[in-house]
C-alpha cells in the first residue's frame, strides 16, 4: 500500500463478471506506470475504491495512465456502474465519478437523485433538471453566510420560488427539499404542498418570508410527510391553526420541528397528531407548549430520540411535574435534548434521569438556567458529544464539562448578552480545560472575552483533530490577554497541528504573519472568515495563494486591497464565493474582475444613497459578494445590488 | 481547458470536447465540496503572476484617469492630501476640535448633543469643500478610509430592521468623532504613534473598539512600543473615551458574529423575564443598576451572586469606565482587583457609594443588611455621588434593627 492506491469495483455475481483490480500508481510519490491487471485473487474495500476515483477524478494521472484506465473500464455495462455508484453516496465523490470519462458521466447523471446546490445563482433551475432528471432530493443555498449577522440587507434575493416552478414544470418528482438562507413565501410553500405529490421533507434553516399560512399549506397538503424541520427561521405568525391542518390520516411524521415560531400552537392537536405518528422520533415545541402538555406529549411518544422543550416552568412540588418526572424516566431512547426557552431551574431534575443517555444536548437557547444548575445537569451527562450552552457556564463549568464528558466532540459556546462586558464569561481557561479534558473535539465555536497565546498553542496541542476551529472574542481586536502581543502564533499553532482543518474562524488582534501560516499550514481549508484583521494585501495573497482548498472565503473590515483581490482572478473560479465587506477594494479594481472573468458575478452591495451611478472608480466598495455562476448575472437583483 | 487537453486524447472515441468541459464547469457549481481541479489550478497559477501584474496595473491607470472633479463624499479630496501638508492640517485641526467634542456629555446612549454636531459642520465647511456631505479629519487614507466606512455603515438597511437599530445608528456617528480626536491626541504624542495614526484602518478600529472592561486595551501593532501607547491612550482617553466606550461597542455592526435569530430569541427572552413584575421568575432576579454620570443603565441578575463581594466586583467590571477614572487606579486589570476593596475605594476615595432602593421605595446602603434579606427587598441598584447618599446608611441600620 505504501506506492499504490488499488481500485476493486465489486463483482456483479449474478452476471458473471470477473474480478478487475487495477492498481493506479500512486501519483504523488512516484509518478509512475499504472498497471491494469486482471486478478479476481484480491479484495479492496470502498475506501480504497473512493480515494482511487478522486484521484481518477481529479485527473491526477498521465495521459497514458488514463487511457489504459479508460480502456479497462469500456468492459463494464452501464448496470455494473450504475449499481457501484450507489455506493457512493458523498457529492463529492458523485462528482469525481462523473469526471472520469463520457460514459461515467451519463450513467451518473441518471442514477443521482440527491443533488447539493451551495449558491442558487450558480446554476438555473433548467440546467438542473436537464442534467439530473431523476432528482428527489434537492439542497440549495441562498444568501452569504455573513446574511447571518445582518450584513445582507433582507431583500438581497436568494429566492426559492423559480426552482419550485422548474420542477414542477419539468415534471420532476420532488421529495426532499432543504434550503437554507433563503426567501421562502407562502406561495412557494403552496405550490410546493400541491405539485409534488409525493413530498416527504422540508428542512428550512434560517430562511424567512413565510408564514405559517404556508405552513399550514404543507400539513394539510403532503399526505406523506415524515419531516418539517424549521431551525431558526423568521416566520410571521399568523395564528392560523396550522397544527391542526395536518389530516387525520397523517401518521407518517418522523421528525417535526417548529421550535422558532413565536406564537400560539393548538394543543389538542399538537397531541392528537403526536399520538397518531407512532414513527415520531425527533419533536421539538416551541415556548408556548407548556410543561404540562409536555408531559402529556412524552407519555404518548416514549419512542422518542429528539426532545425539544417548549416552556419548562412549573411548580416542582406539583403533581404534573411529578407525572412529567414519571414520564421523563420511560423516555430510555431520547438521546438528544433542547429546547428550555423559558425555564425553572428548580424543575431540571426532572430530566436527570435520561441525562446518562444524552449525546447532545443544547442549551445555548436556555439564558435561565445558570451556572450552578447548568453544572449539575451535566454532571449526570457523561455520554454528550455535542454540546451547545451560553456563556453563563463560565470557566468553572467548562472544567466540570472537561471532567464529565470523555467523548465530546463539538461544543459551542455562545455568549448570553453581547452588550455586557465582563459578567459570567468564559476565557482561554475554559477552552484549555476542555481541550486537555476532551480528546475527541474536532469542532469547537467558542465566543469569549479573551486569548491568549500559549492556551491557543496547548490547545493546538491536546486537539489535533480540529475540522472546524471558530474563536471569536467579543472585542474582535483584542491581544493576547497576557502579552499583548497578536494573537498570530497562537491560531498559527491551530493550523499548523489541526491538519484536517476544514472551517476556520479567526479574531482578536492579527497581523499579514498569521495569515503565512495559513497559507502555509492550511491545506485542507474550505472556508475562512475573516474579521479586523492582518495589515496589508500580503495578508490576503497568503491566504489565496496557498489555501488551494479554499471553497468559501469571507472578510470584513480588513484592509485588504486591490493588488490582493487581483493578484489570481483564476482562483476565484475554483472557490464558490468569496465576500469582502469594510475592505480596501475599489470599484474599479472590482469592474476590472467582472470584466476579465465572465464565469464570476461580481456584485456589489451599494446600501447608500449618496452613491448614484456616475461613481468614481477609485470610490471603495462597501460591501462585495462574488461567486462563479453559470448563468450570467442573476435577474432579480434589487436596485442596491450592482453586478458589474 | 487544461483539464481537455489532459483528458481527451486519452478517452477513445471521444471527441464532444464541448460537452465534457461543458460538465466539468458543471460540477464545480453542483458540489463545492469536488476537489479543485489540478490542471486548470496548474494552469491558472502558471498565468497567475503575470495576469495579476498586468490586471493591477490596469486597474490603476484605469482608476487614474476616472477620477473625476466631482467629489461625492469628499474622500478624493482627502486622499489627494499631499501627506507633507498632513501634519499641518492636522495641527491646525487640533486646536479646533478638542474643545467641546472631548468633553463629557451626559445623556442616552447613542445620542449626540447638538453643539457636537455643529462643531462637525464648521469643520468641515473650514476645511473642506462644501459639497462634502461628512466632516472629514484631512490625514491619511487610513482614516479616510475608516470614515467612509462608519459613513456608509450608518446608511444600513439591514440595520434599521434590527431592534436598537437606530440608536446604534447614531451612536455609530458619536463613535467616529470620538475615534479623530484619540488619532489627533496622538499625533501630538510620540513619533511612534503617528506612525501608528497612518497604519491604515486597523489600527483605528482598535481605537473604536477598544473599551474591554477588563482593561486589555488593544496595543495597536506589534512595532509600536506597546507601553508607551498604551498610556498615551490612557491620558488622552481620559473620562470621556470610557463614557461612550461601552456604547461603541454595541454598535458594530455584525459582531460578534452571532445570527440575528439567536439575538432576537434572546433578547426577547430576558426582557419577559424581566418584565413580569409583581410574580418573581423563578431563577432569575434582574436589578437595574444605574450610575450618576454614567450614560446608561444596566442590569444584573442578583442570582448570580451568593454575596455582596461578587456583586460588587461585577458592578466594578461593569461600570469600571468610570470608577477606574474616578479611583485614580491605574493597576493592571485581572481578577486581584477585584472584589471589596474596590467599592471601598470608591466610598472612600472617590465619592461613589452602592445604594438600592427597598420594597418600601427606601434608599439603603448595599452592604448593612444580610445579603440574603437584601436580595429578597432589592427592587434597583444605583451607583451615587457620596455627597448625595449621606445620611442613608443610618436609616438603613435602623431598619434592619426594626425588622430584626
Amino acid at each position: 500500500m505504501d506506492t499504490y492506491i488499488n481500485i476493486y469495483i465489486e463483482r456483479e455475481r449474478d452476471r458473471g463478471f470477473g474480478f478487475f483490480l487495477t492498481e493506479l500508481s500512486d501519483y504523488n510519490r512516484s509518478g509512475s506506470n499504472l498497471k491494469v491487471e486482471d486478478n479476481p485473487e484480491l479484495y479492496f474495500g470502498p475506501k480504497i475504491f473512493r480515494s482511487s476515483l478522486h484521484l481518477i477524478g481529479s485527473a491526477r494521472v498521465k495521459k497514458d495512465q488514463m487511457r489504459s484506465f479508460q480502456s479497462m473500464l469500456n468492459y463494464f455495462p452501464e448496470e455494473v456502474l450504475e449499481h457501484v455508484f450507489d455506493f457512493l453516496t458523498s457529492h463529492r465523490d458523485r462528482n469525481a465519478v462523473s469526471l472520469v470519462c463520457k460514459s461515467w458521466y451519463a450513467v451518473e447523471r441518471f442514477s443521482r437523485e440527491k443533488v447539493f446546490i451551495g449558491n442558487c445563482y450558480a446554476i438555473s433551475p433548467d440546467r438542473l433538471i436537464a442534467r439530473f432528471p431523476r432528482v428527489r432530493s434537492l439542497t440549495l443555498k441562498g444568501k452569504p453566510h455573513f446574511a447571518d449577522f445582518n450584513l445582507v440587507p433582507h431583500d438581497w434575493g436568494g429566492y426559492v420560488q423559480p426552482w419550485i416552478e422548474s420542477m414542477v414544470k419539468g415534471g420532476v418528482n420532488l421529495e426532499e427539499l432543504r434550503l437554507k438562507r433563503m426567501l421562502v413565501s407562502d406561495e412557494s410553500l403552496e405550490l410546493l404542498a400541491n405539485s409534488f405529490p409525493n413530498f416527504k421533507s422540508l428542512v428550512l434553516v434560517s430562511c424567512e418570508g413565510f408564514t405559517t399560512d404556508g405552513l399550514a399549506a404543507i400539513a394539510s397538503n403532503c399526505r406523506f410527510l415524515r419531516e418539517l424541520d424549521l431551525q431558526e427561521n423568521e416566520v410571521e405568525d399568523r395564528r392560523g391553526q396550522w397544527l391542526s391542518r395536518f389530516p387525520d390520516s397523517c401518521t407518517s411524521l418522523v421528525s417535526l420541528n417548529f421550535a422558532c415560531l413565536k406564537g400560539e400552537v393548538n394543543l389538542a392537536s399538537l397531541e392528537r397528531l403526536v399520538a397518531r405518528c407512532c414513527n415520531l422520533r425527533s419533536l421539538r415545541v416551541n415556548h408556548a407548549v407548556p410543561l404540562d402538555a409536555l408531559q402529556r406529549i412524552l407519555a404518548q411518544a416514549p419512542q422518542l430520540v429528539d426532545l425539544g422543550t417548549g416552556s419548562f416552568v412549573h411548580d416542582p412540588d406539583s403533581e404534573s411535574y411529578n407525572k412529567l418526572e414519571t414520564s421523563m424516566q420511560k423516555c430510555t431512547s431520547i438521546t438528544s435534548l433542547s429546547g428550555f426557552l423559558d425555564v425553572t431551574a428548580r424543575c431540571l431534575p426532572a430530566i436527570y434521569s435520561i441525562c446518562r443517555h444524552l449525546t447532545t444536548l443544547n442549551l445555548s437557547y436556555a439564558p435561565g438556567i445558570y451556572s450552578d444548575e447548568l453544572v449539575k445537569l451535566i454532571c449526570h451527562c457523561n455520554k454528550l458529544e455535542r454540546l451547545l450552552v451560553l456563556d453563563t457556564i463560565g470557566d468553572k463549568g467548562l472544567g466540570v464539562v472537561a471532567s464529565t464528558c470523555k467523548e465530546l466532540q463539538e461544543l459551542r459556546v455562545f455568549p448570553s448578552d453581547i452588550y455586557v462586558v465582563g459578567n459570567a464569561s468564559v476565557t482561554e481557561e475554559g477552552l484549555v480545560a476542555i481541550s486537555a479534558g476532551c480528546p475527541k473535539l474536532n469542532s469547537i465555536l467558542y465566543f469569549c472575552q479573551q486569548m491568549t497565546n500559549a492556551a491557543l498553542i496547548t490547545v493546538a496541542k491536546n486537539c489535533p483533530n480540529f475540522i472546524r476551529f471558530r474563536l471569536c472574542t467579543l472585542n474582535p481586536t483584542v491581544p493576547d490577554a497576557v502579552t499583548m502581543q497578536p494573537l498570530d502564533e497562537g491560531f498559527g499553532a491551530i493550523v499548523k497541528s489541526c491538519k484536517g482543518l476544514k472551517r476556520l474562524s479567526v479574531s482578536g488582534l492579527l497581523t499579514d504573519q498569521v495569515f503565512l501560516y495559513f497559507g502555509r499550514y492550511a491545506k485542507q481549508l474550505e472556508m475562512l472568515s475573516i474579521a479586523f484583521a492582518g495589515d496589508s494585501d500580503k495578508g490576503m495573497l497568503y491566504v489565496l495563494n496557498g489555501c488551494k482548498k479554499l471553497k468559501k472565503l469571507e472578510i470584513r473590515d480588513s484592509p485588504f486591497g486591490n493588488v490582493a483581490l487581483l493578484a489570481d482572478m483564476g482562483k476565484y473560479e475554483t472557490m464558490r464565493s468569496l465576500w469582502m465587506s469594510s475592505c480596501e477594494v475599489t470599484l474599479g479594481a472590482c469592474k476590472t474582475l467582472a470584466q476579465k472573468m465572465p464565469k464570476l458575478n461580481v456584485e456589489i452591495i451599494n446600501e447608500s444613497d449618496q452613491m448614484e451611478d456616475s461613481v468614481d472608480d477609485k470610490q471603495k466598495v462597501e460591501k462585495m459578494y462574488l461567486y462563479r455562476t453559470l448563468v450570467g448575472p442573476r435577474k432579480d437583483a434589487p436596485d442596491f445590488v450592482w453586478t458589474l | 481547458m487544461i483539464m481537455e487537453s489532459i483528458i481527451f486524447p486519452t478517452v477513445k472515441g471521444m471527441a464532444e470536447e464541448d460537452y465534457f468541459s461543458g460538465s466539468q464547469e458543471i460540477l464545480h457549481f453542483f458540489d463545492l465540496m469536488s476537489p479543485p481541479l489540478l490542471g486548470v489550478e496548474g494552469g491558472g497559477r502558471g498565468n497567475a503572476p503575470l495576469m495579476s501584474s498586468s490586471a493591477s496595473v490596469d486597474c490603476i491607470s484605469q482608476s487614474g484617469l476616472g477620477l473625476k472633479e466631482r467629489n461625492y463624499l469628499g474622500l478624493s479630496d482627502c486622499s489627494s492630501v499631499d501627506s507633507s501638508g498632513v501634519s499641518n492640517v492636522s495641527e491646525e485641526n487640533k486646536s479646533n476640535l478638542n474643545l467641546k467634542a472631548t468633553e463629557l456629555r451626559l445623556g442616552l446612549p447613542g445620542s449626540r448633543s447638538p453643539e457636537r454636531d455643529s462643531d462637525f459642520i464648521l469643520l468641515s465647511s473650514d476645511k473642506l469643500d462644501e459639497k462634502q456631505l461628512f466632516p472629514l479629519l484631512p490625514s491619511k487614507d487610513g482614516i479616510c478610509s475608516l470614515m467612509q466606512k462608519s459613513i456608509v455603515s450608518g446608511n444600513k438597511r439591514g440595520f434599521s430592521d434590527t431592534m436598537d437599530g437606530f440608536s446604534e445608528k447614531k451612536c455609530s456617528v458619536f463613535a467616529e468623532g470620538k475615534w479623530m480626536f484619540n488619532a489627533t491626541g496622538s499625533d501630538s504624542g510620540t513619533p511612534q504613534s503617528v506612525i501608528e495614526a497612518k497604519l491604515a484602518g486597523n489600527a483605528g478600529k482598535n481605537v473604536i473598539l477598544s473599551n474591554n472592561s477588563s482593561g486589555t486595551q488593544p496595543t495597536m501593532k506589534k512595532e509600536v512600543p506597546t507601553r508607551a501607547l498604551q498610556e498615551g491612550h490612557n491620558k488622552m482617553n481620559g473620562s470621556n473615551n470610557n463614557s461612550s466606550a461601552p456604547a461603541a461597542k454595541a454598535q458594530v455592526v455584525g459582531w460578534p458574529p452571532i445570527r440575528s435569530f439567536r439575538k432576537n430569541t434572546l433578547a426577547t427572552t430576558l426582557k419577559t423575564n424581566d418584565e413580569v413584575d409583581g410574580k418573581p421568575v423563578p431563577g432569575a432576579l434582574f436589578v437595574k443598576v444605574s450610575m450618576d454620570g454614567a450614560p446608561y443603565l444596566r442590569k444584573v441578575d442578583l442570582r448570580t451572586y451568593s454575596t455582596y463581594q461578587e456583586l460588587s466586583s461585577a458592578l466594578e467590571k461593569m461600570f469600571m469606565c468610570f470608577t477606574i477614572r474616578q479611583c485614580g487606579s491605574q493597576e493592571a486589570p485581572g481578577r486581584e482587583m477585584m472584589g471589596e476593596n474596590k467599592f471601598k475605594d470608591l466610598v472612600h476615595g472617590s465619592d461613589y457609594v452602592l445604594t438600592f432602593e427597598d420594597k418600601d421605595g427606601d434608599w439603603m446602603l448595599v452592604g448593612d443588611v444580610p445579603w440574603e434579606m437584601f436580595i429578597e427587598s432589592c427592587k434597583r441598584l444605583k451607583i451615587m455621588k457620596g455627597s448625595d447618599a449621606i445620611g442613608l446608611a443610618p436609616r438603613a441600620m435602623e431598619k434592619s434593627k426594626n425588622q430584626n
